[in-house]
């Protein structure tokens, strides 16, 4: 674990420059990932704005090699370089210790990513998978994923005469990660950075598939502020809609329980996504509902997998 | 050199070259009919054999995306795959040569859905034929073995970098038992050589970035480079088939002709149905008909000033293609054959015909039948018909 201070004092691998926009939550989970890696280190990406910002040619953001080769294939084309570094480590031509890391968004993972990141856990790869969840497909402008929350206006689920938003609740992509029975699963925020490095530096420390769901907002595509990037990040983990978990060898632990958990409103408030979905108030009932149900299945999960 | 002479299928002969080149990382997904190649290779794998890291992915995309992981690491690199696992391959397919991996891949030709079929015909190849992937045709097991094991060699080559793929037509050669010479496997390794990427994701003291977003201002200057590379490997096919000629004994070039010198009647036709046509002529050539083939080895890229100094001394050509590409022209081989003679303003009679569809058997017959079409059509008693159906139910 370390503190953003403490982090500012080492280099920097994710050069400044790279033209993603300011204050965007991407970038952050990178320097949480790569700060908290102690050994040399080997990037894959998925298409999305991580590649597109930081990959320009002739001019490169990275200060560690870097992969990029589709959409859909982050899993499988990090299983390649781990597949390869294992086989030439067996034999002796290299000898360091590398660590490899994908990254991906919510389309890259939960959607058109999936099969790949499936089978690349499935098959037990010493890698980190670390899906960058802004909620939407932000890179080609703000459609609905399926991680997309529930009432959510975006380009393909525009908040309408008849129709409000998004129709659907997202998919349970992290509890999906977990039935994979791989060694470390996790959800975190981009805006508690010691809770985030905390939990990257536990997947490096452990050998085998590792699976890391980061909340990284999105200032276009969730309409807010640009100074908002943190508050935002954090807040959502006071209303328990993204929880701030982890579950090690099967066992849940949740890391950060709010005081007081927030309504999802006090959420929702703070962005434009959600202005129509405030003006409809059984939906956000049920909305609310939903996630209540969801954070009370989550408790009782944490208490069932810690029973002696 | 001593040989071993054996009979294989052209699935084992296919996989017993994977042994002897004994790559770093193998990744793959079973598909009918080049399912048997990686089944035997695991065997390989599991045996201790090969030092391979086999990965078992999940889907044909994925094959071709890890393909892409290890190569980029630095890692000698194989596959196989056939007809709807290459045509999932597809989009990948041209990342591999866009970012310029030597990987190397065993296509079973197999044709496309639908109607769903697994047997032989070229439509999955043909279709990935802009792939940027260099694609190089059998005729049977040992052209198989014999080009697999020089894959690599033109892959790898610094001036090429692109990746290979050696194709065999699905059941007729990949399963079907033929006599194979195999070379002892210390002299394979020795032709093979050992391999030293240029640039690697696993160098982190000199960190590259692969895969960049390249766009108006260099995207073209990037294809252009691939271009060069294409050409570049026209010379290094031939270099390295004549020296597996003098390392092995048969020397390899773009193309094989089969009594073409005196022929007035050619055919031009690739992989197996080759070997049918050498015994049409044969029979021809009894009853005074002068046929002649061209067999095409290498497809891309394509052998276009080659074809057409053979074909400019013929009366009548036809081509054969065994795929369909719905142009209502002709098949691609043919297209591109008849572009290769415009180029080199060879003016000769040429008629194309699609053969072979979803494993449809193609007998000496059929290909006398094509002979005497061209005879007739020389004489002026028929003109050239452009992808005529061989062997259609009435």
């Amino acid at each position: 674990m370390s503190s953003p201070k403490q982090a500012a004092a080492v280099e920097n691998k994710l050069n400044g420059g790279h033209r993603a926009c300011a204050g965007c939550g991407f970038p952050i989970a990178i320097k949480e990932v790569l700060s908290s890696c102690k050994d040399p280190i080997v990037v894959v990406s998925a298409t999305g704005c991580l590649e597109v910002t930081t990959t320009i040619y002739p001019y490169s953001a990275w200060k560690v090699p870097f992969l990029h080769n589709a959409f859909e294939n982050a899993g499988a084309t990090c299983s390649g370089v781990e597949g390869a570094y294992q086989s030439l480590k067996k034999q002796g031509k290299i000898t360091k210790n590398i660590k490899f890391v994908a990254f991906g968004g919510d389309g890259g993972t939960y959607d058109i990513g999936l099969q790949s990141l499936s089978g690349a856990m499935e098959r037990g790869h010493d890698m980190l998978y670390v899906c960058n969840n802004n909620e939407a497909y932000m890179n080609t402008g703000v459609q609905r994923s399926s991680a997309t929350p529930k009432g959510t206006s975006t380009t393909t689920s525009p908040a309408g005469k008849v129709i409000n938003g998004k129709q659907q609740n997202p998919k349970d992509l992290t509890e999906i990660m977990v039935a994979h029975n791989i060694p470390y699963v996790a959800q975190t925020t981009v805006g508690m950075w010691p809770d985030a490095t905390k939990k990257f530096e536990k997947a490096f420390s452990i050998t085998g598939a590792k699976f890391v769901n980061i909340y990284a907002p999105c200032i276009p595509g969730w309409g807010y502020d640009n100074s908002q990037t943190i508050k935002i990040s954090k807040l959502v983990a006071d209303t328990c809609m993204f929880p701030i978990y982890e579950v090690e060898n099967g066992k849940y632990k949740i890391n950060y329980k709010p005081s007081t958990k927030l309504p999802i409103t006090e959420f929702y408030k703070t962005q434009t996504r959600f202005k129509a979905l405030l003006k409809d108030e059984a939906a956000i009932a049920s909305i609310q509902a939903y996630y209540d149900a969801k954070w009370a299945r989550l408790l009782l999960m944490e208490e069932a997998t810690n029973k002696a | 050199m001593e040989k071993t002479i054996t009979a294989r299928t052209g699935n084992e002969a296919m996989a017993e070259a994977m042994r002897q080149i004994n790559p770093d990382v193998c990744a793959a997904y079973p598909i009918t009919p080049a399912t048997e190649i990686m089944q035997i290779f695991a065997g390989f794998v599991n045996d201790g054999k090969v030092k391979t890291n086999l990965i078992t992915v999940e889907s044909e995309h994925s094959a071709m995306s890890a393909c892409i992981g290890s190569a980029a690491a630095g890692a000698r690199t194989m596959t196989a795959t056939s007809s709807q696992g290459l045509a999932l391959m597809h989009e990948i397919l041209f990342i591999a040569s866009g970012i310029r991996l030597p990987i190397v891949m065993a296509d079973v030709n197999r044709a496309l859905s639908a109607p769903i079929n697994i047997h032989c015909d070229h439509s999955d190849t043909m279709a990935e034929r802009d792939s940027g992937w260099i694609q190089i045709f059998s005729e049977n097991t040992q052209e198989a073995y014999d080009s697999m094991l020089q894959a690599n060699r033109i892959a790898e080559h610094k001036d090429v970098q692109t990746p290979v793929m050696v194709t065999t037509d699905g059941f007729i050669i990949s399963h079907g038992m033929e006599r194979l010479e195999m070379y002892p496997d210390a002299e394979v390794q020795k032709f093979v050589g050992e391999y030293k990427a240029q640039y690697t994701v696993l160098d982190t003291d000199h960190p590259i970035t692969v895969g960049s977003l390249v766009l108006t201002d260099y995207y073209l200057e990037y294809k252009k480079a691939q271009h060069e590379a294409m050409k570049t490997a026209k010379r290094v096919i031939l270099e390295v088939g004549k020296e597996f000629g003098k390392t092995f004994g048969k020397e390899y070039g773009l193309i094989e002709t089969y009594k073409t010198d005196d022929a007035d009647f050619i055919i031009v036709v690739m992989g197996s149905t080759a070997g049918t046509t050498k015994a049409a002529i044969e029979e021809l050539r009894q009853e005074g008909i002068k046929a002649g083939l061209l067999k095409i080895r290498v497809f891309r890229p394509f052998p276009a000033e080659e074809i057409a100094a053979v074909l400019s001394k013929a009366k009548a050509v036809a081509v054969l293609d065994r795929c369909e590409s719905m142009s209502n022209q002709a098949g691609p081989v043919a297209v591109e054959v008849k572009s290769g003679l415009y180029d080199a303003g060879v003016k000769v009679p040429l008629a194309s015909y699609i053969y072979g569809l979803g494993g449809r058997e193609i007998y000496i017959e059929d290909l006398k039948n094509v002979y005497r079409e061209l005879k007739n059509i020389s004489e002026g008693k028929s003109k050239p018909e452009q992808a005529k159906y061989i062997g259609l139910k009435e």
